[in-house]
């Protein structure tokens, strides 16, 4: 436990009859912020872990409830931040430092990690109930009966949102709907949004180098001016399937990703026609790579959204990529020979 | 407002005969998916499942099924290369 000791989050050490245990500060300080924002942009978010073990909050004792979470430092600041006013021990398991939700998942958040968590700790010899209380979100690694059943601890599946540990514990540990129910609501998908863009870089990156080669060939100069206005289609088709889409998601009406993508993409690809009125081939190539692109998009945002199951996007995977990819790469060709022929009636 | 993916799709079930009514159930789900009805668990809102699994996993008497795993493009794709290999 002293490596966790040194660390800027830890407030100071307190002894216990298991050993010395750190309590963490319930602020978050600059650096915290500062670290988060760049988890966000997808900057250290690989290793952006704290040490598992235990830890406390406030001046914890024998009677103090536990609270179980993932040693994603991402998720101990969205807890530790709301528990200024809960006094408790914290279990902090090992998943590898993945979010609680994503970690049950994976199974790292787990019965199985739970059991060894508290051999490993000896919470049995800290605390004198035998209750421990689990994010809602990560009931799908754990079985809470088999918890009960291995080490004695009784399970309480506690609210979804950390903001609602306080008047959970108010509330004699009782839910209501609000607590349990997860939403997806315009900040929640908006915090998504640059980790989306980043990973799409490399695609845009590709793409506009693709088209500036492209006219570089035609045209025998490379002129960046108009290889990026060559490209504006394509970079609206990315960011209406990464950025409109996660936006304005409820408001589009129709339940498919792919068809989310398939509307927006209508949309930017009349704007387009209308901006670049360009000739009958060219503009049908045009249209045809932005439908596509901002389909599939769309369509990968499902991975990161709160409510799509496995067997729907099975489902659109199975009827839109056999569509979607051939028209994409036919779109490119297209518009590649159109450009050709268009250049060659010229001179 | 309540986002809901596609109709009909999801692979969520229960054996109402062996429900204990216990609520764990309902305790776990993030998308109030069950109601109790006479002292038993019954689907209410099918489309809105996102098959996580935490019922099935919480369910001290087996009575949920569902088939469950990550609601995303890149998994989806991993596991048909993975079937696509095997076959």
């Amino acid at each position: 436990m002293t490596s966790a000791a040194g660390l800027p989050w830890v407030q100071r050490v307190k002894e216990t009859p298991v050993g010395e245990v750190p309590i963490v500060r319930t602020r978050l300080e600059l650096r915290d912020r500062l670290q988060n924002f760049l988890v966000r942009l997808g900057i250290n978010r690989e290793r952006y872990a704290v040490p598992p073990g235990l830890y406390g909050i406030g001046d914890p004792d024998a009677d103090s409830p536990v609270l179980v979470t993932s040693n994603y430092k991402l998720t101990l600041d969205a807890l530790r931040k709301e528990l200024a006013a809960v006094t408790c021990w914290l279990l902090v398991l090992d998943t590898h430092g993945i979010n609680v939700w994503c970690a049950a998942g994976k199974r790292t958040f787990s019965t199985t990690e739970i059991v060894g968590r508290l051999e490993a700790t000896r919470l049995e010899a800290l605390v004198r109930h035998r209750t421990l209380v689990l994010p809602q979100l990560g009931a799908s690694g754990v079985a809470a009966h088999l918890v009960h059943k291995t080490t004695g601890f009784r399970v309480v599946y506690g609210p979804v949102r950390a903001r609602d540990i306080p008047a959970f514990f108010h509330n004699k540990m009782k839910k209501d709907r609000d607590m349990r129910t997860v939403r997806f609501p315009l900040r929640d998908r908006l915090v998504l949004i640059p980790l989306e863009l980043v990973l799409a870089l490399l695609v845009l990156v590709a793409g506009f180098l693709l088209v500036a080669a492209a006219d570089w060939i035609l045209h025998g100069i490379l002129d960046f001016g108009t290889a990026f206005r060559d490209f504006v289609p394509f970079l609206g088709a990315v960011l209406a399937g990464c950025v409109l889409v996660p936006v304005l998601l409820p408001l589009i009406p129709v339940r498919s990703f792919a068809l989310k993508g398939l509307i927006v993409g209508i949309l930017l690809a009349a704007l387009i026609e209308w901006a670049y009125s360009p000739s009958l081939v060219d503009g049908i190539a045009t249209t045809v790579l932005i439908l596509s692109t901002s389909s599939l998009f769309a369509l990968f945002f499902t991975g990161s959204t709160t409510f799509t199951s496995v067997s729907g996007v099975r489902r659109e995977v199975r009827i839109a990529f056999p569509v979607l990819i051939p028209l994409l790469v036919a779109s490119i060709l297209v518009g590649l020979i159109s450009k050709l022929v268009a250049l060659h009636h010229i001179s | 407002m309540k986002m809901r993916y596609l109709r009909n799709t999801v692979s969520l079930s229960i054996d109402r005969e062996s429900c204990i009514g216990c609520e764990m159930c309902i305790a776990v789900c993030p998308h109030d998916v069950f109601l109790m009805e006479a002292k038993k668990v019954t689907i209410i809102d099918r489309d809105a499942c996102m098959e996580c699994g935490a019922c099935a996993r919480n369910c001290p008497v087996d009575a949920i099924r569902v088939e469950s795993g990550t609601g995303g493009v890149i998994p989806v794709l991993e596991e048909m290369m993975k079937k696509g290999k095997a076959d």
